[in-house]
């Protein structure tokens, strides 16, 4: 008995966020989601919630296939969902959150429910006042007044999404005691993270995703190398690509420290010289993204230096950056650097070098009709960017970059892409090398940054944990860091 | 943004032309009097008929600021913005008309030229007003265009009760009527100013030219539809939101000028008539479209003006000229919206055929 997802496919337009999923949750078991972001946990735990509706696909839980239309259908069948940001409403107090969802439209006994709470939050090791306004409760305090309240309303299966963000190490110790003890009580939990260590702390079981499907299963412990390995895939080392000369230092880092909310308050130093690329790994959220928005200007650091081709850029405005020709593109194509909405003829007139006040319009759709051919994007000059796939958008966003470049900044340069889209927008960028353009770009993909960057940072919660040279260094070694683990303290571990 | 086809409007039509006879119906009338009687009121009966001028006169003048704020709201619609401070921006607009007008004396064709000036100046500030409280104080331009609204109302008022009230008369019923020579020449006796007209055309037709072929149209756009995206391909954003609010708020306080030079010849306390707001509903229906802007302006100015008929001929209230307006909106904005949803939906179904 237990919960069993079969065969769920569930599609955005083109992107295939599940694509024939199938899990089994025993009853009374913890079972970790593991995979990074856009791997198709979020969507598959919000088909299974009822938030979503699957294309296709059947849920069956204790034998009894389900259909679920809506979140209420979902916790009438006794799934409960804790969302990654808690669900209260803030101006309410305790109690009123508590009973909120509870089915029934008019009778209201706060001294029962009250009752009824305080007993729940005794058996599990949480304490709230009931009635100070949940505002004043903490990240953490609000997932346990979730949990109760999911407990409540007689859930069987409780689903948690990323539950550990933002919250204490005490919470979390206070978290999975309380999740230990509802898995001994039969309990199902469903835990998704993208971090190693939780999971493999918790978990007796685990399935990994990715890219919408699932890559490996496996019962815990299982040592974490074997994890990273699944969740960024295996490594065929081919290192084909022509080597470059390097240059001049084009951009400096020197001691930054980055604010990124996390703990660490190590500094960071890079230096990258002309025509090199370096790849930034780690975990979603470890501070590539921080330390690449430090690189663009988009974010000032809170300590420490930036300077490109010589120039101190440290505090300045974003479009100075600009001005010294660093480019930063991000991972959401369309909300941070398409416009939807605009044609491609219009997107290549905005970042175009033309500045004169009309449009010659002729002479922009002929251009465009030009970098249309040349950069193989699947679409007319006007076409609007939103109807483009991922990989389409991914090459005019190549397309629009200016020629001359001193620093190129990506992230996750391409997720979603096809092989043979993958492969052309690497041969692009790896061709701009030769006029001396540096690349540093932070991505999930093991073996694209094996295969692509000269040196690779490691990054491990909010700091660089490890500098590799891309040549030398494995796959081993890099899981291994990603995790959390230095080389040095697997050395002396290995000794024992 | 979408063009207009004639298929699309097929539906939002019928809606409107069916509410707008319930409404009639309800009213106790039968449907084609009022209408008839709207026609009559603004542009006459049969339509345009001669010796009827002065109707159309002031029909016309009433299309003026309409159709003015109208070209200046799709630039700010454009960039993303909610001008909802528009109605501040006409006011402040004939205020500093005004002010012109009493206090400065020159030749006619220079004060005229100084009116329409100070008019532009005097609105786009108030609109600079809004798009310095949204991008600096990140105040949401609607509650901030909305607060100067009724701080322009209340100092119109102010100022034609107390430092401008007419001599030895405190009355809210206006200032003293400007001299000659600061009134924005018309036809004789008619409101009708061909200058007016030329300004209100020549702005629909700068709008239309701005979003047709120009780069700062189309970086305006581009803040629009995507401020972050914008940001990072190297827009100023926020000096082009402030762009956008300025050319708002000068095209507005022209109108502002020709309802205070060349409608009421004097300031009074409600100078902007609404039709700020009614330029937002305008905007809406033409689907920030500048052509469209002309018929559908012109559409609302013979209701404001026609509906003064009725409650003389048919004894019906000509406050439901108003509710004649409101619903006529809100039913074609329920009939474009309906249409649009229907086309997602055909949309989807074709698209979404192969994914089950």
């Amino acid at each position: 008995m237990g919960l069993e997802l079969r065969n769920i496919h569930k599609h955005f337009g083109p992107i295939r966020a599940n694509d024939g999923i199938s899990i089994t949750v025993e009853t009374g078991t913890l079972h970790g989601l593991l995979g990074e972001n856009g791997a198709g946990k979020s969507t598959l735990m919000k088909v299974l919630s009822g938030f979503h509706s699957a294309d296709s696909g059947e849920i069956v839980l204790d034998g009894k296939q389900i259909k679920l239309a809506s979140p209420d259908d979902a916790i009438e069948a006794g799934i409960g969902m804790l969302h990654q940001d808690p669900l209260v409403f803030l101006p309410f107090s305790v109690i009123d959150n508590f009973v909120l969802g509870s089915p029934g439209g008019w009778r209201l006994d706060r001294r029962q429910a009250t009752a009824e709470m305080q007993e729940l939050c005794d058996r599990y090791g949480f304490s709230f006042d009931p009635h100070t306004p949940s505002r004043l409760l903490t990240v953490g305090e609000r997932q346990q007044l979730e949990i109760v309240r999911l407990l409540w309303l007689g859930a069987r299966v409780l689903i948690l999404d990323e539950p550990t963000t933002g919250i204490s190490a005490d919470q979390r110790a206070k978290l999975f005691a309380a999740l230990k003890s509802l898995s001994k009580e039969g309990m199902s939990v469903i835990f998704v993270s993208h971090k190693l260590e939780e999971v493999a702390d918790l978990c007796e079981r685990v399935t990994v995703m990715k890219r919408g499907k699932v890559v490996g299963e496996a019962d815990m412990p299982v040592p974490p190398e074997r994890l990273v390995e699944m969740m960024f895939g295996q490594t065929v080392e081919i290192r084909d690509r022509k080597e470059v000369a390097h240059g001049k230092s084009r951009l400096t880092v020197d001691s930054v420290r980055m604010a990124t909310g996390l703990l660490s308050e190590e500094s960071t130093s890079l230096e990258v010289n002309a025509g090199e690329v370096i790849g930034l790994a780690g975990m979603e959220g470890s501070g590539q993204d921080t330390f690449l928005r430090i690189c663009s200007g988009m974010r000032s650091p809170k300590q420490g230096s930036v300077t490109v081709a010589g120039k101190d850029l440290t505090g300045k405005h974003y479009r100075d950056f600009l001005a010294a020709d660093v480019k930063y593109l991000p991972a959401g194509r369309l909300e941070e650097g398409l416009i939807e909405g605009l044609t491609i003829t219009e997107h290549f007139v905005l970042s175009g070098e033309d500045r004169s006040f009309f449009i010659d319009w002729a002479q922009a759709r002929n251009r465009a009709v030009e970098q249309v051919d040349n950069f193989a994007i699947k679409g007319t000059e006007a076409s609007t960017v939103e109807s483009l796939s991922g990989g389409n958008q991914q090459r005019l966003l190549l397309a629009m970059l200016p020629h001359e470049l001193s620093v190129l900044l990506m992230e996750h340069p391409t997720r979603g892409l096809d092989i043979e889209s993958a492969d052309w927008v690497w041969e692009q960028l790896l061709a701009r090398r030769e006029d001396g353009t540096s690349i540093v770009f932070a991505s999930a993909d093991l073996d694209e940054l094996l295969r692509y960057s000269d040196r690779i940072l490691v990054f491990f919660s909010g700091r660089v944990i490890g500098e590799l040279d891309a040549s030398s260094t494995n796959v081993d070694e890099i899981g291994l860091l990603i995790g959390g683990r230095s080389a040095n303290a697997e050395l002396s571990e290995g000794s024992h | 943004m979408s063009s207009y086809r004639l298929t699309n409007l097929v539906l939002p039509i019928s809606v409107v032309v069916a509410s707008a006879v319930g409404l009639l119906v309800l009213a106790g009338t039968n449907p084609w009097d009022p209408l008839q009687l709207i026609v009559e009121g603004s542009i006459g009966w049969p339509p345009f008929e001669a010796g009827k001028s002065a109707k159309v006169g002031d029909t016309v003048m009433v299309w003026v600021p309409i159709a003015l704020a109208s070209a200046g709201l799709i630039v700010t619609f454009n960039a993303g913005m909610w001008n909802i401070g528009i109605e501040g921006q006409i006011i402040m607009g004939a205020i500093a008309a005004a002010f012109v007008a009493r206090e400065v004396s020159a030749p006619r064709p220079l004060l005229v030229l100084l009116t329409i000036l100070a008019g532009a100046v005097g609105g786009l500030l108030w609109g600079l007003l809004v798009g310095v409280l949204r991008t600096a104080g990140g105040v949401n331009e609607i509650f901030g265009g909305l607060g100067l609204d009724f701080v322009a109302i209340s100092f119109t008022t102010y100022l034609i009760i107390d430092p401008w009230a007419r001599t030895g008369v405190a009355s809210t019923s206006g200032t003293d009527i400007f001299p000659d020579a600061a009134l924005i020449p018309s036809l004789s006796d008619t409101r009708l100013s061909p200058l007016a007209i030329a300004i209100a055309l020549l702005a629909i037709g700068g709008v239309w030219i701005l979003f047709r072929g120009t780069l700062y149209g189309l970086k305006l756009k581009a803040v629009g539809a995507n401020l972050r995206s914008s940001f990072l391909v190297g827009i100023p954003t926020n000096r082009y939101l402030l762009g956008a609010f300025m050319i708002c708020g000068a095209l507005a306080g022209i109108g502002g000028t020709v309802q205070a030079t060349g409608f009421h010849f004097k300031l009074i306390p409600a100078i902007s008539g609404g039709y700020g707001f009614l330029a937002i509903l305008v905007v809406l229906l033409a689907r920030y479209q500048a052509f469209w802007v002309i018929p559908i302006s012109f559409f609302f100015a013979m209701i404001a003006v026609g509906s003064s008929q009725l409650d003389l001929r048919l004894d019906l209230n000509s406050a439901l000229g108003g509710v004649l307006q409101g619903v006529l909106v809100l039913s074609a904005m329920f009939g474009l919206g309906w249409a649009a949803y229907r086309a997602k939906r055909q949309l989807q179904e074709a698209s979404g055929g192969d994914s089950g």
